[in-house]
């Protein structure tokens, strides 16, 4: 069973958010992948306003429409904008079909905005996927660092939160966030480095380690690759791929009554 | 049946890889159905003693497996006497090319030494393959950064070296798509699958670069070998197309030399 959390309709060929789901869809079976987690529509905004975000949104919702059984959103907010963001987080998760949040690159973490997002997504039982990198060439001035990541997760232990890209330079990553229990990492969106998932297993635990891809920046096989190929007891491999990702978002899918 | 041309043997800098050993790196290989792999090695990158490096790979080779593992000696072209690295890869060591690591060894290509290392290498019918990059630049050491290789100032050169396979590893990622397909327009220049990404990237790529020019590479052990095999189960290619990424365009690479 493969889950794969982090997919994007950007850079996917096709006219509409059906097509471009279509596509991803086509391509995924191939991987046997399940189902998939959709956050951001097309283009990536970097710090996007209430009326983009929710057009984004409104891109993932359209995508997914015909694809429950297949497929999840995310709600793309930007921090910014508290009280549109927690406007948005209502329609989407509380009114609407979608289970978690993602936080990209807008500002940084470690602001009260973040915390009253938490806060609620905390009452939704929705998961939180926060990025995070830490550039060896510098981040953006709103691109969030594992360590910005700590700090907000340490605040909210109720919270299910995803450090990002396991914070990009992984070895630094999941050393931050590892004294975290509630912090899973996402090994998505990164080159298929050889060791990160076996580093990520042996200090965090296969439980608090998922499998994403960054769909279409990325490819599934270079991401589905990382963790394949690792040096890791068949068992881990499964909880990675999929069943962790079940796990967390059990909660939610319970209480807006999905079955599985 | 695979050829893997972008394979490492030694220890990256600083990190343990798991298939960092020789024999563990060739079984790997095999059970991953490769038979033949195009191997240089890691101490390229910073070692200055190359001869001994150039040596130490081709011993690796022999003693684990000859047939699995076909070496391929580091150049730099900062060293003094670098040109008897060259002839000792050619006539000591029997190599079919050499790797040049631009990017660890403080030249570009516009440099008068790289022109002539073409000329030595068409003179001796040797592949040269030039690693582009070896890792993503956010997440190399803060005190080992470096870019990757600009790669224009080859396009003025190939026309002189019509004959000449120049293997680019590292090289594809979605910016420099126009320059990836002059040079492959200009001469006999190949590009490796190991940096390829996107969804069904080699549906794309197959349309930006001749299939004939495209190589499998995995930059195993850096990277999770599994990394390029699945990319050959999510793009649906024609079984011709896919045998010429596979290993029909490497074996005719060694075959024309
Ligand atoms: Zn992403």
């Amino acid at each position: 069973m493969i889950w794969d959390l982090h997919c994007h309709l950007n850079g996917i060929p096709g006219r509409t958010p059906d097509e471009k789901m279509a596509r991803l869809i086509e391509v995924a079976d191939r991987m046997q992948i399940e189902r998939l987690v959709l956050f951001m529509g097309a283009p990536f905004l970097i710090a996007p306003t209430p009326e983009q975000f929710r057009e984004q949104n409104d891109q993932v919702l359209q995508a997914i429409s015909h694809w429950h059984h297949r497929a999840f959103g995310f709600v793309y907010l930007n921090p910014e904008y508290e009280q549109e963001s927690l406007q948005e987080l209502d329609r989407c998760v509380k009114d609407g079909p979608m289970t978690g949040i993602k936080l990209w690159v807008a500002k940084r973490c470690d602001i009260a905005s973040v915390d009253a997002i938490v806060r609620r997504a905390i009452e939704l039982k929705a998961i939180i996927y926060q990025h995070t990198w830490l550039k060896t060439t510098g981040n953006l001035e709103g691109e969030s660092t594992p360590a910005d990541l700590h700090a907000l997760a340490s605040r909210h232990p109720e919270a299910s939160i995803i450090c990002g890209h396991t914070g990009g330079n992984w070895e630094l990553g999941i050393r931050t966030i590892r004294d975290l229990p509630h912090v899973s990492v996402d090994l998505g969106g990164g080159d298929p480095t050889a060791g990160l998932v076996e580093m990520a297993v042996r200090e965090l635990g296969a439980s608090r380690v998922l499998y994403g891809s960054d769909v279409a920046g990325r490819s599934f096989a270079s991401q589905l690759g990382k963790v394949t190929a690792a040096e890791i007891t068949p068992e881990e491999k499964q909880m990675i791929l999929g069943q962790n990702l079940r796990r967390l978002m059990s909660p939610i899918l319970q209480a807006k009554g999905v079955r599985l | 049946m695979i050829i893997d041309v972008n394979v490492s043997l030694s220890r990256w800098p600083n990190r343990r890889l798991p298939l960092d050993e020789t024999p563990k790196l060739a079984a790997a290989l095999k059970q991953n159905g490769v038979s033949q792999a195009w191997a240089g090695t890691f101490d390229g990158l910073l070692h200055n003693d190359l001869a001994a490096a150039n040596k130490w790979l081709v011993d690796q080779c022999r003693s684990v497996d000859e047939k699995l593992l076909l070496p391929i000696g580091a150049i730099n072209l900062s060293l003094p006497a670098w040109e008897e690295d060259v002839r000792r890869c050619y006539e000591l060591h029997g190599m079919k090319g050499v790797r040049l690591l631009p990017g660890y060894h403080d030249y570009t290509l516009e440099d008068p030494r790289f022109r002539q290392l073409l000329s030595l290498l068409a003179e001796k019918h040797m592949l040269l393959q030039i690693a582009v990059r070896q890792e993503d630049p956010r997440t190399q050491h803060r005190l080992l950064m470096t870019k990757d290789v600009d790669l224009k100032p080859l396009l003025t050169l190939l026309s002189d070296f019509p004959n000449l396979p120049v293997i680019l590893l590292n090289a594809v990622s979605s910016s420099a798509v126009e320059l990836h397909g002059q040079l492959a327009a200009a001469g006999k220049v190949y590009f490796d699958i190991a940096t390829l990404e996107g969804l069904a990237g080699l549906e794309r790529q197959v349309q930006s670069l001749p299939s004939e020019r495209l190589l499998f590479g995995s930059h195993s052990p850096f990277f999770a070998f599994d990394s390029a095999k699945l990319k050959l189960q999510e793009s649906e290619l024609p079984a011709p197309r896919r045998e010429q990424i596979t290993h029909l365009n490497a074996v005719k690479i060694l075959s024309d030399l």
